[in-house]
């Protein structure tokens, strides 16, 4: 290409947009593509320059690592459904009701992101653990020690819902806030009962941003490990648990890279296909 | 009247955030009451209360290191993940170029993805290339998530930007670097702002990334992790109540200014 062409292909977009696709180049894909070399590599090796063989992934189809899959898919799917369910008023609220005091509660539901899920989880413990906040509270007050729910696998989903909410919530409340009031109000004058509004008209207009918020927390959710570790109590053993045994204890990262390659090839999968339909200028284009 | 949200329909709704609110801080708030016990072992309700874990935490060495690496991580994140989302916002919103939809995808990829599995995936590839982990291989880790969040952050900001102010700052005869310090800082400083909180606090609060990428330094929530998992002591819910008192500080305290600044300005 010639200095003039050069400089025209150059424009101010791609000029703009070139660090950040220089940092995923290195940081995203060049990653990605170490996992999956190295999950081609020999079992138990360190390094990924070496005769490339499929016996990780005959390890993997061999064993029983398809639970681990299925609880981990399984987990997740739970946790979206109730999450929708949970954050859809609230979101509803945020972008059409709570009026001025919206970006106020929005701050005040943003920053438990800030902090590590591991420590938030660790609340949880202090709270429903033996002589807890809770159990201890009965004791006190009543006199009744019941069993503590902790390191379970419903414990788990709770943890999950938990440190997802926001995730659902945010993209959520950007979906909502895209349907007009005046299409709703429409809809009323015409006749139609509440209902009818919310399946017929909201709904369908806020789906965008439902949809993107259910697929951050399903992918998102696919890769839990910390609620099932620290207040599941290993009821559950999901899909990312597998692989950091095999990174640290078993000393395998070949198989734990391959692992990581399946794992990858569903996320990616299920992000490429929804993405692909999405015009994100309109998502994110607040009215 | 379906158009029009009822009184009883709001105060249903309001109950509903502050229920969800409790929820999100019940966690937090028992951390808390466990951090103000004098004993070894929390019970509640709590038989003496104290200070002295506090004290405790406060003089060790090693959590003033702690300290100061999680700190010196999120500034060197901050710093660097505002200015390259400060352009990828731009290109993301303000540009129209061919390849543009593509890119928009492109940015939010490492967002949907677990962070469990990205930081595995950049210790392998700096373990390929031969690297030392240490402070700085986690800043990078950091910012490849980090980064696409606050470029999302600004963005936001971004589409409520006229480009005619530039042009007509150029019209006026302005030179590049005027109109950027003139007429596209000013306008989308608080889009700028609020990605500099996100950027700060997000890896400050960050375990998975680092988890990984840190080597021999130790972040915070590294640090709670390994005390939680063996070792407990009060001085778990401590730190963790210092941390978290610290992240509400600096985002309603760097929210408040901007609505102070807001205000004057409109006022």
């Amino acid at each position: 290409m010639n200095p003039e062409g050069l400089l025209r292909w150059f424009v101010a977009g791609r000029r703009h947009a070139l660090p950040l696709l220089a940092l995923l180049a290195v940081g995203f894909a060049a990653p990605l593509f170490a996992v999956i070399a190295f999950s081609f590599a020999p079992p138990r090796t360190f390094s990924p320059w070496q005769t490339p063989g499929l016996t990780n992934y005959e390890t993997i189809f061999a064993e029983t690592y398809y639970q681990s899959f299925a609880w981990s898919l399984a987990l997740a799917l739970i946790t979206v459904i109730i999450l929708a369910a949970i954050c859809y008023p609230l979101a509803y609220g945020l972008a059409k009701v709570f009026g001025k005091w919206a970006n106020a509660v929005t701050l005040v539901l943003v920053l438990p992101l800030f902090v590590s899920e591991n420590l938030r989880l660790y609340g949880w413990i202090l709270f429903f653990i033996k002589n807890g906040v809770l159990l201890g509270t009965l004791k006190y007050l009543f006199g009744i020690e019941p069993e503590s729910w902790l390191f379970t696998p419903a414990m788990t989903i709770f943890g999950m819902v938990y440190v997802y909410l926001p995730f659902m919530l945010f993209p959520m409340t950007l979906g909502v806030s895209m349907v007009p009031r005046e299409t709703v109000e429409a809809a009323a004058d015409l006749g139609a009962n509440r209902l009818q509004v919310f399946y017929e008209v909201e709904l369908p207009l806020a789906m965008p941003g439902i949809i993107i918020g259910c697929l951050l927390t399903f992918v998102l959710a696919v890769g839990a490990i910390a609620e099932a570790k620290v207040i599941g109590g290993q009821s559950v053993i999901p899909i990312v648990h597998d692989i950091e045994i095999a990174f640290t204890y078993s000393q395998n990262w070949p198989l734990g890279a391959a692992l990581a390659v399946l794992l990858m090839l569903v996320v990616g999968a299920l992000v490429l296909v929804v993405l692909r339909r999405f015009d994100l200028d309109r998502i994110l284009k607040r009215g | 009247m379906t158009g029009q949200t009822s009184q009883g329909m709001k105060a249903l709704l309001w109950a509903w955030a502050l229920a969800i609110a409790v929820f999100l801080y019940l966690p937090t708030i028992c951390g808390a009451i466990a951090s103000f016990g004098a004993s070894r072992y929390f019970l509640f309700p709590v038989p003496n209360w104290g200070l002295s874990w506090y004290e405790k935490t406060f003089n060790s060495i090693e959590i003033h290191q702690l300290l100061k690496t999680s700190l010196l991580i999120a500034f060197m994140v901050t710093i660097i993940s505002v200015v390259i989302a400060f352009f990828g916002a731009l290109a993301f919103a303000r540009y129209d170029w061919r390849g543009r939809s593509i890119y928009q995808k492109l940015v939010l990829l490492p967002i949907f993805f677990p962070q469990s599995v990205l930081g595995l995936a950049l210790l392998l590839w700096f373990n390929a290339l031969g690297l030392q982990m240490s402070w700085a291989t986690a800043v990078f880790a950091h910012l490849v998530w980090i980064v696409p969040v606050v470029t999302l952050v600004i963005t936001i900001q971004v589409y409520s930007f006229d480009p005619a102010l530039e042009e007509a700052a150029y019209d006026l005869g302005a030179n590049r670097w005027q109109v950027l310090r003139e007429v596209t800082l000013p306008v989308l400083w608080p889009g700028i702002f609020s990605g500099c909180l996100f950027a700060f606090l997000l890896s400050w609060g960050n375990f998975p990334l680092s988890l990984f990428t840190t080597g021999a330094d130790t972040t915070v929530p590294e640090y709670l992790y390994a005390k939680m998992v063996a070792g407990y002591t009060p001085g778990v819910p401590v730190l963790g109540t210092v941390s978290t008192v610290g992240a509400g500080l600096i985002l309603f305290g760097g929210y408040f200014v901007i609505w102070v600044l807001r205000n004057r300005r409109t006022g």
